[in-house]
């Protein structure tokens, strides 16, 4: 009985006689240098990376920034949701209640005095991101730096929170798509009801 | 009388410096010739266009842990690279680097020893070679060193064959085994590669079995052989290893230069007027542009050609490169008898 195959894709493979020229492979030797010194001219690939780095798109999620406000308070108010929602139980963080006098600093009564993530836990999912209700956390499209120890890797306060400087902020405003503006705003949603 | 020790001694040390250099910078056209193939850019980091790169690598090898495995024997084991360094920079004493220096009528050879065998010489010398590669990897006592070592001894016992016998026809031609004489009859353009095409590709393929060069570099062998013969090496032993196949390819090219592609002389070299020395300094340049065309060529089917089976380099060499090289000798013979 003749066996059923599976697919009907099978081709019978050619065992035709190689001829002379082929046989002795040196004109076919030719060709491939051909077409290797062609790479000779090529576009190069490679990005000298520290001097050039490659066009990121605007929501890339790269490191963590703390936001301040436009009065250059922070946001973070400390509620711990994107602690929660990391996959990664990358961030930890302590509150801390605003003192009179603070109004400056902290937006609200409640701040995080310690705010950490540990970026080699960190899986850039943007949870983190997608679980504040204060805008306080966002991902930018900066890369973590290489470093020689670990504890390096724990990013504190001082290496997310964004300057205070108008001209220095860093700028998230293309991440912040209509359904995410109007997720966070809109009056009517369950989770901004006051 | 000593000053012209003096002058051999200088010349035999410039030599040497300069197949150091010339090795220590291949390396790094190595890269950057297999980077530009590959579409990339190879090392560019240290210095302009990489070019402390192979200090950079040269200190990084002398620095690393000189590692010795237990069951090595030791001194075998020191023996082997210091051997494939030693032969691969012995072949440049018989190579003729340019015409002759006069200086206040007195005749300076631009070359360390112009024996009358000099052929006979390089390829005593190049398969000595053999031995270092088999001494370090049987010194190793590793199974895939060991197999590495087999493996090249094979290689290059069956190539210097082909290779020895291409070289018969251009003696034949020539009448003679001094590669002076030899580089002196291709005066102009009269290269010996227009009358033996076929010498010629015989020979270049066995310079590639012989350096143990892609696509024949079967006894390190990545893929299969860890390293080869070089798998239990480290530091600057690897280093020696490493550099002595970059030597063996400066040589082999200048081998073929002088062989087939008329070593310094270049065209039109009566008619341009120089003095001697002036002659002698063009032609060493001219001699070192068509070596480094070969090493460009080494490079460039390095990154073209599949590694051949062992079998296929086998039946290459026997059956194929040996039987050519009969019959170019055979019909070279019968052409001179016949214009007796």
């Amino acid at each position: 009985m003749k066996m059923k195959r599976i697919s009907d894709k099978s081709v019978v493979v050619s065992n035709k006689k190689m001829s002379f020229l082929e046989k002795i492979y040196l004109p076919a030797v030719i060709g491939g240098m051909i077409t290797t010194f062609g790479h000779l001219f090529r576009k190069k690939a490679t990005i000298r990376y520290p001097e050039k780095t490659r066009p990121v798109s605007a929501i890339y999620r790269g490191r963590q920034v703390l936001k301040r406000d436009d009065e250059g308070r922070e946001r973070c108010t400390a509620c711990g949701l994107c602690a929660i929602a990391c996959p990664a139980e990358a961030i930890t963080m302590v509150g801390a209640e605003r003192k009179p006098g603070e109004e400056m600093l902290y937006r609200e009564e409640k701040y995080a005095s310690v705010y950490e993530i540990n970026m080699l836990r960190c899986i850039f999912c943007g949870f983190c991101e997608e679980a504040c209700p204060k805008e306080a956390i966002f991902l930018t499209g900066q890369l973590v730096f290489s470093d020689y120890a670990r504890g390096t890797f724990i990013y504190g306060k001082e290496d997310l929170l964004e300057p205070s400087d108008p001209d220095k902020r860093i700028d998230v405003s293309k991440r912040e798509t209509q359904e995410v503006i109007s997720f966070k705003t809109k009056s009517e949603l369950k989770h901004n009801k006051k | 009388m000593t000053i012209y020790i003096l002058y051999k001694v200088l010349l035999a040390s410039a030599i040497l410096v300069v197949s150091l250099l010339v090795a220590m910078y291949s390396t790094l056209i190595e890269r950057k010739v297999a980077g530009f193939f590959q579409d990339r850019l190879g090392p560019d980091r240290a210095g302009p266009w990489g070019m402390f790169q192979p200090l950079a690598d040269g200190i990084k090898l002398f620095f690393k842990e000189e590692f010795i495995p237990n069951t090595a024997d030791k001194f075998l084991y020191i023996l082997g690279p210091s051997l494939t360094m030693l032969v691969a920079l012995l072949t440049s004493a018989a190579i003729p680097w340019g015409s002759d220096f006069v200086i206040h009528g007195k005749v300076y050879p631009f070359q360390v020893a112009d024996i009358n065998i000099g052929i006979l010489y390089i390829f005593a010398v190049v398969s000595i070679g053999v031995y270092g590669i088999m001494i370090g990897g049987w010194a190793s006592n590793n199974k895939y060193s060991l197999l590495g070592a087999v493996r090249a001894s094979s290689q290059m016992i069956s190539y210097e064959l082909a290779m020895s016998l291409a070289i018969i026809s251009i003696v034949m031609m020539t009448g003679s085994l001094s590669m002076k004489e030899i580089v002196e009859q291709q005066k102009g353009i009269h290269w010996n590669i227009w009358y033996q095409p076929l010498a010629f590709l015989i020979f270049l393929i066995c310079a590639f079995a012989e350096t143990n060069r892609s696509p024949f570099d079967l006894p390190e062998c990545e893929t299969e052989l860890v390293g080869g013969y070089h798998t239990e090496y480290s530091s600057m032993k690897l280093g020696f290893y490493l550099f002595a196949e970059y030597i063996n390819m400066f040589i082999s090219g200048a081998v073929m230069a002088t062989l087939f592609f008329g070593g310094y002389n270049f065209p039109f070299i009566d008619r341009i007027g120089l003095s001697p020395n002036a002659l002698a300094i063009t032609g060493f340049f001219i001699l070192m542009t068509k070596i480094t065309f070969f090493g460009f060529v080494f490079m460039w089917v390095r990154w073209t050609l599949p590694r051949f089976r062992y079998d296929q380099l086998m039946r290459l060499g026997w059956k194929t490169l040996i039987p050519l090289a009969i019959l170019n000798m055979v019909v070279t013979g019968v052409v001179i008898l016949l214009n007796k």
